[in-house]
């Protein structure tokens, strides 16, 4: 539990010590307060895992599978403790993996720092064993790259990426590190980053802008707020409950957002999106001001842009101006820091309530519960639903996991049926879409907040993407939870399949392993369910374990994600079967 | 929305990769660039990139807020044609021996207010520095001598309005002494 404490960042060591570039490397990330890191060793990045050695009483290097999977647990660690997550790995095929998570942390907005090693300085561009341009490769879906290939360089670069992966909007920094770097001395000396000059990471707000939003708010009739992870990454939870509460509007998540707001807030009124609830989308062509905040108007949660609210005034409240306008026309754009801004907005809201408008989205709700919710978590055909397997889990975490959830259809129903009382307590891949993101994620997940329960829900096609991270966790005796929901199907694939490709099953049938066996070669405690009557006593046994857990339930195999917005279809198009 | 030129001015730290990172934004955008000049700038260590497009505002003013985005770039601009005062500079390589047998070389050379860079004994090079259409039109009449080289630079523009680099940097010079 160690990791969990807030660290001192950035401190200052008092003279210079002459020490080698790998060694540096080593003290930045102890004055960055870094005590984790996952990673993978390989020849040019030997001088650090050396150092490492030599420190590991006060940085604790994970040792995971793969160097994705280091990727995504630093990912899974920063997005529940809000720290910057640390990974590292090696030249040429190491740097590579760690590609997919790189973009990932990108598009997701996640402080994650990446250490590669790179050969020495006078192999560069010479084809040399492992070498590849990771710089290159990085460049779009890195918020920073850098290659090192002096040791002097170290402790500045080092305190910028810390710097730049955390302020602002956060996001992934690569630093590439060449052999020679790691091998030669400098004189260290640390001094953290407290700004870049060709970056403002956080615009000042403008009292004009938000006198501007304060007043369309305040005159709204039918005023509706969507929220998004900006929420989270801005601490400003207190704020936007606030703001519900007091002009009295009904809030939804995107599925970033999930966990900002308590699930059980009367104004929480559900996600919105491609697969998310029936009043949420279809209100947002009904509202007449829409406040989105922290969110960035994704394909997935606008559907067709032409046809996207298109009667409400927009007031968009976004750290990063680049999404200003990007996507749907703002009429008011509020930038900064969504608690700031948001603090700075709420002496200007009137008390205020609008039940007749509130009562439209619980009566939308109503009919998706009869066409939909019901079905799904109070099934009463003979097949095991995905939604019943969440609702146990929600009954036996109390609302208090960490859930962390992989990509297609478990996804989905579990960011619609799992409850929250805790932010950063939803963990997925939103804007990439990465199967083989949770079970790594949940690693680092769990080492981000010990004293949580952590439930990996994962579907049987994105649990053997990484599925060799089982070994991690057992290496680590992390209790990690594991719930596989198997259909033998890539579900979201096969469902559109059906709908849009007249049941065309192009490769979507999964023949699988017997999981229980894995889980077991791996020693963790494993068990199938397939029955309705022992699912609750499963789920239950599951969260009581004290060790890591893996329960695969085998759910109905050919059950659709509904409600559904067609893809290219306007909200209000959205079909609840 | 119609497709017209745009003069993209990017103001930037000088580091290696940034080149990378800024095309990268038009390729992830299917946007092709007319022409590319990366300089030094007005103000010490502060490169300019003056990038020409040809597509709408609205996708010209999304790149923009995208270069503004990143770490090292410290402000971008865009502007139409009538908003800035902009050059290209040519160069054609042609045989000497056409100097003599052509006198209307001499006369295009005088016409164009191309100056002649070097002369040799094969190739003499003519430089002309003006508006795309003057080049263009230069070349079409040297064509049917025949052009052994010819290379034109990318556009370089500088904007009628000011554009406060300096200002920008010594603000945050200010409220880094601040902190």
């Amino acid at each position: 539990m160690e990791h969990v404490k807030t660290k001192e960042q950035g401190q200052v060591a008092a003279s210079p010590m002459r020490i080698s570039g790998a060694e540096a490397i080593i003290q930045c990330l102890l004055a960055e307060g870094v005590d984790l890191i996952y990673g993978y060793p390989g020849g040019a990045i030997m001088p650090v895992y050396d150092e490492l050695y030599k420190f590991q009483d006060r940085l604790r290097h994970v040792l995971t599978r793969h160097e994705q999977a280091a990727a995504h647990a630093a990912q899974g660690y920063a997005r529940v403790s809000g720290r910057v997550g640390v990974a590292m790995a090696t030249s040429g095929p190491g740097a590579t993996n760690l590609v997919t998570g790189l973009a990932d942390a990108q598009i997701d907005s996640t402080p994650v720092v990446c250490i590669t090693g790179q050969v020495s300085r006078h192999l560069l561009g010479s084809d040399a064993f492992q070498e590849t341009d990771i710089i290159g490769i990085s460049t779009p879906i890195t918020k920073w790259n850098y290659q090192i290939t002096k040791a002097s360089e170290i402790p500045e670069i080092m305190a910028k990426a810390f710097f730049i992966a955390r302020s602002g909007r956060p996001g992934p920094v690569l630093v590439d590190i060449t052999k020679n770097a790691q091998f030669d001395e400098l004189d260290f000396q640390y001094q953290p980053c407290r700004g870049v000059r060709s970056y403002n990471p956080v615009p000042k707000p403008d009292m004009e802008a938000i006198r501007a939003a304060a007043t369309l708010i305040n005159q709204a009739k039918k005023p509706y707020i969507v929220y998004g992870q900006g929420v989270i990454l801005g601490k400003a939870e207190a704020e936007l409950k606030a703001l519900v509460e007091k002009a009295g509007i009904p809030a939804a998540w995107t599925i970033l957002g999930l966990s900002a707001m308590d699930s059980d807030h009367p104004l929480n009124v559900g996600m919105v999106g491609m697969h998310g609830n029936y009043g949420p989308n279809v209100l947002t062509n009904e509202c007449d001001v829409l406040v989105a905040i922290g969110m960035r108007f994704d394909d997935r949660v606008t559907g067709n842009l032409e046809t996207y609210a298109k009667q409400a005034k927009v007031i968009h409240f976004e750290i990063d101006p680049a999404e200003v306008n990007k996507n749907v026309h703002a009429d008011v754009a509020v930038l900064g820091n969504a608690r700031e801004t948001l603090g700075l907005l709420l002496p200007l809201i009137r008390e205020n309530s609008h039940e007749e408008w509130v009562g439209e989205f619980h009566k939308k709700y109503q009919e998706e519960y009869q066409a939909v919710i019901e079905g799904d978590i109070h099934p009463t055909k003979p097949g095991l639903t995905m939604g019943e397997v969440v609702t146990e889990i929600n009954r036996a975490t109390g609302h208090r996991a960490v859930i962390v959830t992989d990509v297609g259809q478990h996804q989905m129903v579990t960011c619609r049926y799992a409850k929250f009382r805790d932010t950063k307590s939803n963990i997925t891949s939103g804007g990439l879409g990465t199967m083989g993101f949770a079970l790594p994620a949940a690693i680092g997940a769990k080492m981000g907040a010990m004293d949580r329960e952590v439930v990996a829900v994962i579907g049987d096609g994105g649990y053997q993407m990484t599925i060799q991270e089982l070994a991690t966790i057992f290496q680590n005796k992390l209790p990690v939870k594991i719930v596989v929901l198997n259909n033998d199907f890539l579900g979201m694939v096969r469902q559109w399949q059906e709908l849009f490709f007249d049941s065309r099953y192009a490769s979507t049938v999964m023949v699988n392993p017997d999981f229980v066996k894995i889980a077991e070669g791996y020693y963790l405690k494993a068990r199938r369910v397939d029955k309705r009557e022992e699912l609750a006593e499963a789920v239950q046994e599951m969260i009581s374990s004290k060790e890591a857990y893996f329960l695969e339930v085998r759910v109905e195999k050919e059950d659709n994600v509904f409600p559904m917005i067609p893809s290219g279809a306007s909200v209000s198009d959205i079909r609840l079967k | 929305m119609e497709n017209k030129l745009f003069t993209i001015s990017v103001y930037s730290e000088n580091n290696v990769g940034l080149l990378n990172r800024i095309s990268g934004i038009f390729l992830k955008r299917h946007i092709n660039i007319e022409s590319l000049n990366v300089s030094k700038s007005e103000i010490e260590g502060v490169s300019k990139f003056t990038i020409v497009v040809n597509t709408t505002e609205s996708w010209t003013r999304k790149i923009v807020t995208q270069i503004e985005k990143q770490i090292e770039v410290i402000k971008a601009f865009y502007h139409t044609d009538e908003e800035t005062i902009f050059q290209e500079t040519a160069l054609f390589k042609i045989a000497s021996h056409l100097l003599f047998d052509e006198r209307q070389i001499q006369n295009i050379i005088k016409e164009s207010h191309s100056q002649i860079v070097t002369v040799s004994r094969e190739f003499f090079v003519l430089a002309k520095t003006g508006r795309r259409h003057e080049i263009d039109e230069m070349y079409h009449e040297l064509e049917p001598f025949g052009i052994m080289q010819f290379v034109r630079s990318g556009r370089i523009a500088v904007s009628k309005a000011e554009m406060q680099i300096t200002p920008l940097l010594a603000k945050f010079q200010h409220s880094e002494t601040e902190n």
